[in-house]
């Protein structure tokens, strides 16, 4: 009888670039409820903007390409990167704000790297920092989480969806009534005008650890995160790193001056700690590949995130942070390739 | 009482593999009936092939020399059985894939008739190590754990190193191969009886027996055995189950918690590994004088009705066992030697089992991934990688064809276990992409020497045709001298040599 040949191993592999990018989104759920729970169905439409440019990116590029536009959809990355996006976006932003963002983290900053697993910048970081620095006014408006004892005037669903397509407020509503600062910005502008954190920290739209509802989401995102590790869809190695990196210089400049620096927790829960540590740094494509090189490069994140909230001018600095890192990846893996089995440690492999 | 132990050393990465193979070991060992003829390929085992000492048309008998060990590297091939040498030609090998290498082709007259037995050998433990290796060549002893190296040739190697421990591989880690596994549970004193030769043979004192957790059977009858025996030197080791702790450079790793030097042997660090099967193959020679003509091999897929171990003449084809264990099943689509994992794929089932053939896999297709993605750089390669490589970084190399950075990378170092292929989420044939690697590193290296030594050749010529002219023009120069210092009288004498010279 005869028979095909075929090349070793004959066992089929075990996973798919699909499914993991499936349990990235499925793990964001929770969150994601939370999120729609305490701002507004706004988050929905981010959502649904963000996925719809990335799609077509991803297929114009792919067709551009000529590559195959099925498989490219299919992978389900364009829509993590969407996620991804829409998470950092406040739930009131115009649809061309998020469509930019959008297009040019999938556009330019994945596929003029040569797509998929070459590109060296954080895609949903890329298109954020661009809008971030392009529409600073839309990027601030980040409305008050519902909280039942806070003086706000909420938006309906059709107001909601009304601004994010034209960008208007109802009459006789500006934005000053429908925004608040977030925990950080309150935090920072407290501080800088010389209040302590302790007052600062008595506002109503702080919570326990962070603010209020932000630690909410912050939670749900650690519960996805911690359900990805044990998945190992991630690996602990960069979620300890940006922790370390951001609680360490936190805790010790508490300790030496705790008036004027908030704790390591506040930095934890607040901003984007949480959705960066598991979810946004873990990105494998961006993000260094050796186990000691992630431990380095969350680190890295975690301190540029601590310096930018405390001595620069952003509130948070999670995306400039990631992109910060995502430059020193190369260096990282070159400097942390592990100990090869068989040669000498120290000594230069031959 | 000596319970088997576990204090191990570390290895990194691995896998857990579904094991498939308790429909094997479930049966007893089925002795396959001598066919009416069988291929002995020459080239059975690592090194030169061996030569053919007979003709066509003779007689042999079952265990007569046929092909004897031929360079420093090789080993003698016996006749399975008895009968007549019909042909020496080109036939369907496995270690081609299929494709055909020489063979000599023995009709069997099925009375398999034993050649006389030699005259009685002195007990093993009153022989010098030189002789019992000496013994051991003409045997036709090889590596049956899959590498074939000629046992002899790497006992002898050994001995000029500075050993410490014999550990004998019974860890069989890849999924449906048990042959190795039934041999300790239904031959464990011919297994302890080896590592005893072996202990002689070598002069070392400690022998470690590894086997993996997941053979309790095999560690029980090893246990008996050596309860029984009582030889302190012989100590039983249980290894994890987890692919691919049975590598030989992995095992030392795993048993004495040292690396194997990259490039080097485990004799580098005073190790000898042998597997269970050729230690058993070793005391069946010297003990009961029977050459290796017959191995357990594990017949198994989901391409045949019923898996089972068989014990097989070297030299029946494939065909004639998959004949014996019930024929092919509608799924049989893949003819694999060896496991799932370093198996090779043959596309014809002519092939006949040789001395290596440890395991006959029929298997359907393997069920399509999908298209092969981008590498997304996830790890999971890098964190299952036994020897600690970072194969996305090697790919990206590979991909580049970056010879430097391969190398720098430890490419060499890579064992070909296959434990990426199976995580990688991009589908990328990471194994067959280095072994191809490789291979093309070994061209450009060969290349390279090539034209170095025609450089090298080049470069003498020309030296030595200056040289000549340089003498030429000094002897020239010489008898200018001579012609101007001496007159007349000079030239008459350079030309009256000149003359004799001619004459001659």
């Amino acid at each position: 009888m005869e028979f095909k040949h075929n090349e070793a191993p004959y066992l089929a592999p075990r996973a798919q670039v699909s499914s993991i990018m499936q349990q990235v989104l499925l793990a964001l759920i929770p969150a994601a409820l939370a999120h729609i729970w305490f701002f507004g169905p706004g988050f929905i439409f981010n959502l649904l903007i963000a996925a719809t440019f990335c799609a077509a990116g991803e297929a114009a590029m792919m067709k551009i390409r000529r590559r195959d536009v099925r498989t490219a959809l299919s992978d389900y990355s364009a829509l993590v990167t969407a996620a991804l996006l829409a998470f950092a976006l406040p739930s009131l932003t115009p649809w061309w704000v998020t469509a930019t963002g959008a297009l040019f983290g999938v556009v330019v900053a994945k596929h003029l790297y040569g797509g998929l697993g070459f590109n060296i910048f954080n895609p949903a970081m890329a298109g954020y920092v661009v809008i971030l620095v392009a529409f600073p006014m839309h990027l601030n408006l980040w409305i008050a989480p519902r909280m039942g004892d806070i003086d706000y005037q909420y938006l309906t669903i059709i107001e909601s969806l009304r601004y994010t397509l034209t960008g208007n407020l109802p009459e006789l509503l500006n934005f000053d009534a429908v925004s608040r600062a977030t925990p950080l910005d309150a935090m920072q502008s407290g501080l800088n005008n010389a209040r302590t954190v302790d007052e600062v920290l008595t506002l109503p739209i702080m919570g326990d650890f962070g603010g209020r509802g932000w630690e909410w989401i912050a939670n749900l995102i650690a519960l996805g995160g911690i359900w990805l590790l044990i998945k190992k869809i991630i690996r602990w190695q960069i979620p300890v790193g940006v922790a370390i990196g951001l609680m360490f210089p936190a805790t010790i400049m508490y300790m030496i001056e705790p008036g004027s620096n908030p704790g390591p927790g506040f930095h934890l829960f607040s901003g984007a700690s949480m959705l960066c540590a598991f979810f946004i740094a873990t990105d494998p494509v961006s993000a260094a590949t050796s186990p000691k090189g992630r431990i380095i490069y969350g680190a890295g994140i975690g301190l540029l995130i601590y310096a930018i909230r405390t001595w620069g001018s952003y509130a948070d600095g999670v995306a400039f942070s990631v992109l910060i890192m995502n430059m020193a990846v190369p260096a990282i893996d070159y400097m942390t390739q592990p100990h090869i089995v068989g040669h000498n440690e120290g000594s230069e492999p031959s | 009482m000596t319970a088997a132990t576990y204090d191990l050393g570390t290895l990194h990465g691995g896998l857990r593999l579904s094991a498939h193979k308790s429909a094997a070991t479930a049966n007893p060992i089925y002795e396959v009936p001598v066919p009416g003829q069988l291929i002995l390929p020459i080239a059975q085992h690592v090194g030169d092939p061996a030569q053919p000492i007979v003709g066509i048309g003779e007689r042999v008998l079952k265990g007569q020399l046929i092909a004897e060990s031929e360079g420093s590297l090789s080993a003698p091939i016996h006749a399975s059985s008895s009968g007549k040498i019909v042909a020496i030609e080109r036939w369907p090998i496995s270690r081609r894939n299929g494709d055909p290498g020489p063979c000599i082709v023995l009709e069997t007259d099925g009375e398999d008739r034993p050649i006389e037995r030699w005259e009685e050998a002195p007990p093993y433990d009153t022989l010098a190590p030189d002789v019992l290796l000496q013994m051991i060549l003409q045997g036709g002893i090889v590596g049956l754990g899959g590498a074939v190296f000629p046992t002899a040739q790497k006992l002898m190697q050994a001995n000029t190193c500075e050993l410490e421990y014999l550990i004998l591989n019974g860890v069989e880690c890849e999924p449906y191969i048990s042959c190795d596994d039934v041999l300790m549970r239904e031959h464990a004193a011919e297994v302890v009886g080896g590592a005893q030769i072996l202990l002689h043979a070598l002069g070392l004192d400690i022998c470690y027996i590894a086997v993996e957790s997941d053979k309790p059977e095999a560690l029980h009858k090893l246990t008996d055995v050596l309860n029984e025996i009582s030889d302190e030197r012989i100590v039983l080791k249980q290894v994890p189950s987890i692919y691919p702790s049975g590598g030989e450079d992995q095992l030392v790793q795993l048993v004495t918690n040292r690396e194997v030097p990259s490039g080097g042997l485990p004799t580098d660090i005073g190790c000898l590994v042998q597997n269970v099967a050729t230690a058993a193959a070793i005391y069946d020679w010297i003990e009961k004088h029977e050459p290796l003509i017959s191995r357990i091999t594990t017949i198994t897929g989901d391409g045949i009705p019923m898996a089972m171990n068989v014990r097989a003449r070297v030299g029946t084809t494939v065909a004639d066992v998959v004949n014996f264990a019930g024929g092919y099943t509608e799924s049989a689509k893949q003819l694999i030697i060896g496991g799932p994992m370093t198996g090779r794929s043959v596309t014809t089932d002519r092939v006949p089992l040789v001395k290596a053939t440890n395991c006959v896999l029929v298997m359907s297709e393997t069920p399509s991934p999908g298209p092969e993605m981008p590498c997304i750089r996830c790890g999971d390669c890098a964190a299952v990688c036994p020897v600690q490589l970072l194969p996305q970084q090697l790919f990206w190399y590979a991909c580049a064809d970056d010879e430097k950075n391969m190398r720098s990378y430890g490419l060499t170092d890579c064992i070909e276990c296959g434990c990426c292929d199976l995580v990688c989420p991009s589908h990328i044939p990471l194994t067959a992409d280095f072994r191809k690697a490789k291979g093309r590193i070994r061209e450009q290296a060969d290349e390279k020497a090539r034209a170095e030594r025609a450089r090298r050749r080049f470069e003498a010529r020309n030296e030595r045709l200056e040289r000549d002219e340089q003498e030429r023009k000094e002897e020239l120069d010489q008898q200018k001298a001579a012609a101007k210092k001496g007159g007349a009288a000079a030239i008459a004498e350079i030309l009256k040599r000149k003359k004799k010279q001619d004459e001659d």
